[in-house]
């Protein structure tokens, strides 16, 4: 019994349904005075109901698995994409363990962050030494390139002052005087994930890019991808771009990073954005973010200060990725390449491929702002009605600007964007106004346990599926990755709704 | 251990004469026989300078930087023996302008518990910052800590506002904590009617003047020499004063839920007592400047 055979070592799945287990598990419930099995049942009936969903609605003092992380992740996200840079969070350990921890979850990659190891005399006295300790440390022991700073809730609760203590800790000695420190102040309270990996951006550009405006541009395009967690993304951008010619800078570019090649030797730091390129990007043409909201802040300072045009342009769908290279086209001067016209051709004929299976299909979906605008636009291409938008980290302007996209499709009229709203509330739209598809990340697991609405992983985190990460969901090959997750869920679906013999298997068709 | 010690707290405006109440106060009651410590909660760290004779002890902050940690400290290098063998104890604080003071607060006092500082006691009195500006300064009225409150305060108009902000913070934490205010301690400014002043805003607010303590130099006199009057000059009419206040003190079972009153009322009671004119008189002056009221 038990696992006291090493011959026979149970997995977790099937260990606990052991009867020593099993005992274990009745004992525990009625030591707790568990309710009995059938008033369980009778109030998880009852949180189907439309009375439960407008308690749910009501509610004000609880969030329950909200759509959302916070701005340190961000910031540290977009850090890693420069060459031989370490992310330094000024705080407390344990902050920094849960975002290395969350990135290695979901990219299966080591990912390097140090902390500043604020004690209790450092929420007292301020951070100062930490500062100056940690930044000697970092740079002695991890040889950086340049160490991009933020912060945790508790540096920004007693106010530390990144700027004034990086300058001291240079003058004490910690760094060379000359070596890049760039910072931003994140606290975890304020905004989410995007907005932190935004502010980061911004100070690392602020600092690299500091006295190197030149008279003459230097040619290039800069692309700033924002919270972006598809490695394939990057490299479908990059991929797109040299096939157009276009000379550019990828602005945090943590693909090699996040998926660096086994070749049995650890390498900390791996590919990103050279420091060089960097420092010019001040010099481009233009500069062209993937993502809106995770961008604003940095594309309003290269407006302002380098007197650059920014643009968003999501390259998501057929629609959204013709604009990106015509933006392309309309910078540069180059056109667009008969094997990319091939590439739209093809995917433009998947899409017709699985239409008739896609055509008014009720979707639900959540996720980042600019995520969920990239699925709504694919969504309407293909006939797909998005019914429920949840996005807890919403704002006014993405609301507005979503609203419009709905707006100039048939197929939107049905949608309502849920601001700010969490994961049970989205449970009870589930329950009370059934889709045919749920989309988002793995979160969402829980929601297709319960409600039984086929599910597609596209998001951020997604911890228990592997590799969807490598993929691309930009560009024409993306448009088709898009349609092929979505698409065989849908059909996987149906076989599992005709799967019982003599009863519903005349529909059970071996081809859909 | 802890259940036998009648814990008390000074609140009140910034520079009202918090530490100098409360020093002289405890001065009385050590008199009476009884075991007191002082835990002062001001990164000033000036609440004790009466007992011991000193500009200012070594806090328990300033030892935890020297150090490095607070678990580093010992009990016996913070805790002072003063005047009739009151204990004194201050939580100092960082730097104006960096870090947090009110963390620092509660840092030392759960130093101070856990290290045992809370035995052998008949008083424990917390003498708190002027302005509880965050939950740090707080600290001494929650679960477990001081019961009894006496607020400070004199006849002027923004002592008696702080009075009534004290007490709502009071009534935010007796429902949950237990603390209670034991009453309003008049350090007389010589305002007009300042007895019958205090005892209204007393009444408003459900509680008692303690004491009234009359202004007078010896307490300025006592102060240069780093003592309290009741040591300095222990027959003097001020030192009887104190004596009669710490006695009350002792003896007060008037402990009750402060009912705070709101802005408008706290002018009304100004207004009746002449203090304050009448919202018609001086509504044509607000805002006007020297000269143009002149004009006017």
């Amino acid at each position: 019994m038990a696992q006291n055979n090493v011959d026979n070592i149970q997995d977790h799945a099937t260990l606990f349904h052991q009867n020593e287990y099993q005992e274990l598990f009745q004992a525990k419930k009625e030591f707790e005075g568990g309710h009995s099995p059938e008033e369980v049942a009778r109030i998880a009936e009852w949180t189907k109901t439309w009375e439960y969903r407008e308690k749910n609605f009501a509610r004000t003092a609880l969030t329950v698995n909200p759509a959302k992380a916070c701005q340190p992740l961000g910031a540290i996200l977009a850090a890693v994409g420069f060459e031989g840079t370490l992310p330094f969070v000024h705080g407390s350990q344990g902050c920094v363990a849960y975002f290395r921890t969350h990135f290695t979850r979901h990219f299966k990659e080591p990912f390097s962050a140090v902390s500043s190891s604020m004690t209790e005399d450092a929420a007292v006295f301020g951070g100062l030494n930490n500062m100056i300790d940690g930044l000697a440390n970092s740079y002695n022991l991890y040889k950086p390139k340049m160490i991009a700073l933020c912060t945790t809730c508790m540096a920004e609760v007693i106010g530390d002052d990144l700027g004034a203590f990086i300058k001291t800790s240079k003058e004490k000695g910690s760094v060379p005087e000359d070596f890049p420190v760039p910072f931003a102040h994140t606290p975890s309270f304020v905004g989410s994930h995007i907005t932190g990996y935004d502010n980061m951006m911004k100070g690392i550009l602020l600092n690299l890019t500091e006295g190197k405006k030149q008279a003459t541009t230097n040619g290039k395009i800069n692309f700033i991808p924002g919270f972006e967690t598809y490695i394939g993304n990057l490299r479908e951008v990059k991929r797109l771009a040299s096939l157009m010619g276009v000379n550019y800078t990828l602005l945090a570019d943590n693909s090699d990073y996040l998926d660096s090649p086994n070749d049995g030797e650890f390498r900390m730091y791996q590919g990103g954005t050279s420091l060089e390129d960097a420092a010019d990007s001040i010099n481009a043409e233009a500069t062209v973010a993937f993502q809106a909201y995770s961008t604003t802040k940095t594309r309003e300072y290269i407006e302002k200060e380098w007197k650059q045009t920014t643009s968003v342009s999501r390259p998501v769908g057929i629609r959204g990725t013709d604009e990106f290279l015509m933006k392309l086209s309309e910078l540069t001067g180059q056109p667009i390449p008969k094997e990319l016209e091939d590439e739209r051709g093809r995917a433009v004929d998947a899409l017709t491929d699985s239409q008739a299976w896609l055509h008014g299909k009720r979707v639900a979906l959540y996720g980042d702002p600019d995520l969920v605008i990239g699925l709504v636009q694919f969504l309407l291409e293909v006939g797909a009605e998005p019914v429920h938008i949840v996005v807890t980290n919403s704002n006014d302007v993405f609301e507005q600007e979503l609203q419009a996209i709905l707006d100039t499709s048939p197929f939107g009229s049905t949608a309502k964007i849920w601001g700010g709203k969490d994961l049970w509330h989205m449970r009870s739209l589930l329950f009370t106004e059934p889709v045919d598809l749920l989309i988002g990340n793995s979160y969402g697991k829980y929601l297709w346990r319960d409600t039984h609405t086929p599910f597609v992983r596209i998001g951020y985190p997604i911890f228990d599926r592997h590799h969807l990460h490598r993929y691309a969901t930009f560009g024409y090959q993306g448009a088709i990755n898009l349609l092929n997750w979505i698409v065989n869920t849908l059909l996987d679906e149906l076989d599992r709704n005709t799967i019982v013999s003599a009863k519903t298997d005349i529909s059970y068709d071996l081809i859909r | 251990m802890t259940d036998n010690i009648r814990q008390i707290a000074f609140y009140g405006k910034g520079g009202i004469g918090k530490s100098t109440t409360s020093q002289n106060t405890i001065a009385g009651l050590a008199e009476l026989g009884e075991r007191i410590m002082i835990v002062g909660c001001d990164p000033k760290a000036d609440s004790t300078r009466l007992m011991l004779h000193s500009k200012a002890q070594t806090t328990i902050l300033h030892l935890a930087a020297e150090r490095g940690a607070v678990e580093d400290l010992e009990l016996e290098e913070v805790l002072l023996t003063g005047y009739k063998d009151v204990k004194c104890v201050e939580s100092g604080g960082p730097e104006p302008g960096v870090g947090c003071a009110g963390r620092g607060i509660i840092t030392a006092i759960n130093f101070l518990e856990e290290n045992g500082a809370y035995e052998d006691l008949d008083f424990v009195s917390y003498d708190v910052l002027g302005d509880v500006v965050c939950g740090g300064f707080a600290m001494p009225i929650r679960e477990g800590k001081a019961q009894e409150i006496y607020i400070v305060c004199s006849g002027e108009m923004m002592a008696m506002y702080a009075a009534n902000n004290i007490a709502r913070g009071i009534l935010k934490y007796a429902h949950s904590g237990g603390v209670r205010l034991g009453g309003l301690i008049c350090n007389s400014r010589k305002v007009d009617q300042e007895v019958e002043l205090i005892e209204a805003l007393a009444e408003k607010l459900n509680t008692q003047m303690i004491h009234f303590v009359p202004r007078d130099n010896v307490v300025q006199h006592a102060e240069l020499r780093r003592m309290t009057v009741i040591e300095y000059s222990p027959d003097c009419n001020q030192a009887n004063e104190y004596r009669a206040l710490a006695k009350k003190i002792k003896e007060n079972d008037k402990l009750t839920i402060p009912t705070p009153i709101s802005m408008d009322e706290l002018e009304e009671l100004l207004v009746d007592f002449g203090i304050l004119g009448d919202d018609k008189e001086y509504e044509h002056l607000v805002g006007k400047t020297a000269a143009e009221v002149a004009v006017v």
